[in-house]
């Protein structure tokens, strides 16, 4: 899935049709990057993901946000310039390099481009990455379109090495995934400086971090001046001096696009802050709004500088500032009535939230889990997540990449009487067991936990769309690489051989078998699935299957494996000898949708899933 | 007042949503408008709710379509349409493809399936054509060609000449895959005169209405 390295890339001063992360991309590459790392995560997959294809510059998939941002701080120390990717969860795991490398500063210049997902298209939560500037004392760019993502791209590495400070580049889900067209221009190769040994810079020791750390501040006040100065911070004016806006990333977007005629600041390089500006706007206009997503940081900052302000006092604090939310809002602040309350309302339909894929390797895995009694499933990031829903129910808890080890300990650990008997079982997909479960693993053989792992390895982080990992032994441009090894990885960390299964997890009867004996002993143990995601290249289809109608008896048991290619046909209610009324579900399968995976077929007690060019009849692709 | 193009196209994950609002994006760069695009597609890699929405003019600003000002809404599922189809300004046009996609919880019972979608999205007040597009795809041999069947039923609608769509479609498959090319460019034919029988069938049953019984 990876794609092809070393496409040529198109000519300087072409118009391209970019996303956001297509445009960081494209001036990552043009600013002579030399390394560039990063962890898969939405929105922020595709920067690394096209940067790969770019020739000239070395970009890996590293196994955590972590380590990709210490990967570039380090090519940054050696002099070269660098680049790390991440979505806003990412920071939180690389914090704790981010937090200390902001006082040794880098040489080459370093840029961290962080996806947040205001709006929540796809994560656990939406948190404002901008609060790590003010955390680590490091610039925030933040472009409102492609255009701008490409601009602030390159300036933030000019920014970076002015001031030997990474440069925080904070992209939003509305800036990486809106396509726009960009005006690109010409790379500039740049040879690394070389690393020079300086141990009270590179070596943060107590004494050596003390020295450094009023360096740190006053580079922070040279960064509020160059702010100040900053052509990406300015007015752009409008007749309408009843209002002003100040805003920052696509919410500038959606004011202009809401109030043409409202003067607005609009902040590119927004911390630090403009402050002096920023108070000569508030006095040139009757009143200010400050649009930013998705934390009051500015307004909250301004308002300590005695700015009179209006925000999040008339603008929600989550999800995106678009224009359908900023009119009704700055309505009732003007007092005018709502505009366009003609807008119809929604009809109403049934909710359709994705599904896994047809004959996913974890569908067995769930459905297996759906039919143990008395169980808590301890669950994690990735496709599998989707097994809370419908028709399995069975993940119980999910809150963080790899938490799903720690939980399960807790869970176990801290059980009340009445979960005496029940058993806990984790739940982890590959990517996410090298990203930050393994060590959650550890504690757990460590602290003698009573905990079953399933080790769902699929070969592919599925839910970003299957990039490499070392688990599928490809490197980021499909190239061999070095293979992890599960089996003797979970062994290494502490769990008893015994006590490790590998599983094909199409095979229903086996699987519940270890599920069940595993949740019985009480010790640590791992059962490893060992079939690749449906959407990797390694992926072999076989013959599809169809229902005999006839042979069918409604009992629904196939439906309940959850495979996107079985539908019910027609559903009904029967009552039986004994007087029970019983429900019937009669079904039949997409055949040209269906793997011929053999799942459904297991539970089917009448034996009426058969092969579908057995079976005789003439198969017709039906629409839907 | 409205300079700018507005076009929601919608569907399931997996059916081509995306592709298709990218080559209609092709087209009006094509004729040199500004575009923008953007989409909000679900988590996982199919099966959930897709929007894709582009906005072509002069300059365009907000790459969102707000609520109630879309011109066209082009709808690859029909109760997708039904889902999406307060977006449309009133006078917007609906352009919906009849084959249903049917989600695991409708089949589990949990909900139920809209008895008539294009029913509930014409009671609401918007100009509906409907047509097969699943079908058409299929009689040509590939399902996968139901999103150039889509394009060519709303190449009728477009601010710009249908010719222009369907050389930004060709274009496309001629860079990727030149052997689905000829039935790429049936499939565009096919579309559109799907939709153009579905719109005169509109006119006659309008007319038939107007007929006092
Ligand atoms: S992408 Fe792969 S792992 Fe994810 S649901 Fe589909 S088959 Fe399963
Ligand atoms: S064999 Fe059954 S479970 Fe497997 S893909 Fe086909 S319909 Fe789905
Ligand atoms: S499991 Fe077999 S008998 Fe039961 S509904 Fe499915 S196909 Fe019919």
């Amino acid at each position: 899935m990876a794609p092809a390295a070393s496409l040529n890339p198109a000519p300087a001063h072409s118009r391209l049709f970019m996303s956001g992360n297509d445009a960081v991309a494209r001036a990552v590459w043009e600013a002579g990057v030399r390394v560039a790392a990063a962890y898969p995560g939405t929105p922020a997959t595709e920067m690394l993901e096209v940067l790969s294809t770019y020739p000239d510059l070395y970009t890996e998939w590293s196994v955590n946000e972590k380590v990709s941002l210490e990967v570039a701080f380090g090519a940054a120390m050696a002099g070269s310039r660098s680049f790390c990717a991440m979505k806003h969860v990412g920071m939180n795991v690389a914090a704790d390099a981010l937090m200390t490398l902001t006082l040794t500063g880098v040489v080459g210049g370093l840029v961290i481009a962080v996806a947040d997902d205001v709006g929540l298209s796809s994560s656990q939560n939406e948190q404002d990455s901008r609060t790590w500037g003010r955390f680590a004392h490091i610039p925030v760019f933040e472009p409102a379109d492609s255009q701008e993502a490409y601009d602030f791209a390159l300036a933030a590495f000019e920014l970076s090495e002015r001031f030997q400070t990474p440069v925080l580049l904070r992209l939003t889900t509305r800036v990486c995934h809106v396509k726009a067209l960009v005006t690109v221009g010409e790379r500039h190769t740049r040879p690394a400086a070389g690393f020079a040994k300086e141990s009270s810079r590179w070596v943060m020791v107590p004494g050596h971090a003390a020295r450094r750390l009023p360096l740190m501040f006053e580079r922070e006040q040279q960064l509020a001046i160059a702010a100040a100065e900053s052509s990406l911070n300015y007015v752009e004016d409008g007749g309408d001096r009843r209002l002003g806006f100040i805003a920052s990333g696509p919410a500038c977007m959606h004011v202009r696009e809401s109030f043409p005629d409202s003067p607005m600041f609009k902040l590119g390089f927004s911390y630090p802050a403009p402050i002096e500006r920023l108070r000569e706007f508030a006095a040139s206009v009757d009143r200010v709004v400050v649009a930013e997503e998705v934390e009051p940081l500015l307004e909250t900052e301004l308002k300590a500088a005695g700015i009179a302000v209006i925000g999040k006092d008339i603008l929600p604090r989550i999800g995106e500032l678009a224009p359908n939310v900023l009119k009704p809002a700055i309505a009732r602040l003007l007092g005018e009535p709502a505009p366009e309350s003609s807008v119809a309302a929604p009809l109403p339909v049934f909710p359709r939230p994705p599904t896994m894929c047809v004959a996913c390797p974890h569908l067995g895995v769930y459905y297996t889990l759906s039919q143990v009694k008395n169980i808590t499933v301890s669950g994690d990031i990735g496709c599998y997540t989707l097994g809370a829903g419908h028709p399995w129910n069975a993940l119980d808890a999910c809150i963080s990449m790899g938490a799903s080890m720690g939980m399960a300990l807790g869970l176990d650990k801290g059980r009340g009487e009445a979960d005496a008997d029940r058993r806990i079982v984790a739940v982890i997909g590959d990517s996410t067991f090298m990203h930050m479960g393994m060590q959650g693993l550890l504690d757990i053989v460590y602290n003698r936990g009573n905990v079953t792992v399933l080790l769902l390895d699929n070969r592919a982080v599925g839910m970003t769309g299957g990039q490499n990992n070392p688990g599928n032994g490809r490197g980021i441009h499909g190239e061999e690489a070095p293979r992890v090894d599960f089996e003797q990885l979970v062994k290494a960390l502490g769990v008893r051989e015994e006590r490790v299964h590998v599983v094909n997890p199409y095979e229903l009867p086996t699987l519940f078998k270890r599920l069940r004996e595993e949740t019985k002993i009480p010790e640590p143990s791992v059962i490893i699935t060992n079939q690749p995601c449906v959407l990797v290249q390694d992926y072999q289809r076989k013959s599809p299957f169809m229902v005999e109608e006839d042979t069918c008896t409604g009992c629904g048991n196939c439906v309940d494996i959850g495979c996107p290619a079985i539908h019910v046909t027609r559903r009904d209610t029967v009552l039986k000898p004994n007087g029970k009324e019983v429900a019937r579900s009669f079904v039949r399968i997409e055949t040209a949708a269906c793997t011929g995976c053999g799942l459904c077929l297991q539970p089917c007690a009448p034996k009426a899933i058969v092969p579908a060019s057995v079976a005789g009849k003439v198969h017709v692709l039906q629409p839907h | 007042m409205s300079e700018t193009t507005n076009i929601l196209v919608v569907g399931i994950g997996g059916q081509g949503v995306m592709t298709a609002t990218e080559i209609l994006a092709e087209a009006a760069i094509a004729l040199g408008h500004d575009v923008k695009k953007t989409e909000v597609a679900g988590m996982a890699q199919r099966g959930g709710v897709v929007s894709s929405h582009l906005r072509f003019g002069q300059r365009v600003l907000s790459p969102q379509i707000t609520p109630g000002t879309a011109d066209l809404l082009l709808a690859f599922e029909p109760a997708e349409g039904m889902r999406w189809r307060h977006m449309l300004r009133p006078s917007g046009q609906a352009l919906m493809n009849v084959g249903r996609l049917t989600p695991p919880v409708v089949d589990l019972g949990l909900y139920d399936y809209p008895a008539d979608p294009i029913a509930a999205v014409r009671a609401a007040g918007t100009r509906v054509v409907a047509f097969d597009a699943t079908s058409i795809a299929v009689k040509l041999g590939e399902i996968r060609l139901g999103n150039t069947v889509m394009l060519g039923a709303i190449s009728a609608y477009l601010p710009f000449s249908a010719d222009v769509l369907e050389a930004a479609v060709l274009k496309r498959f001629a860079a990727r895959k030149p052997a689905l090319l000829e039935l790429n460019r049936q499939a565009f034919a096919a579309g559109r005169a799907a939709a153009e029988q579905a719109a005169a069938h509109n006119t006659d049953s309008a007319r038939e209405a107007a007929v006092p019984a």
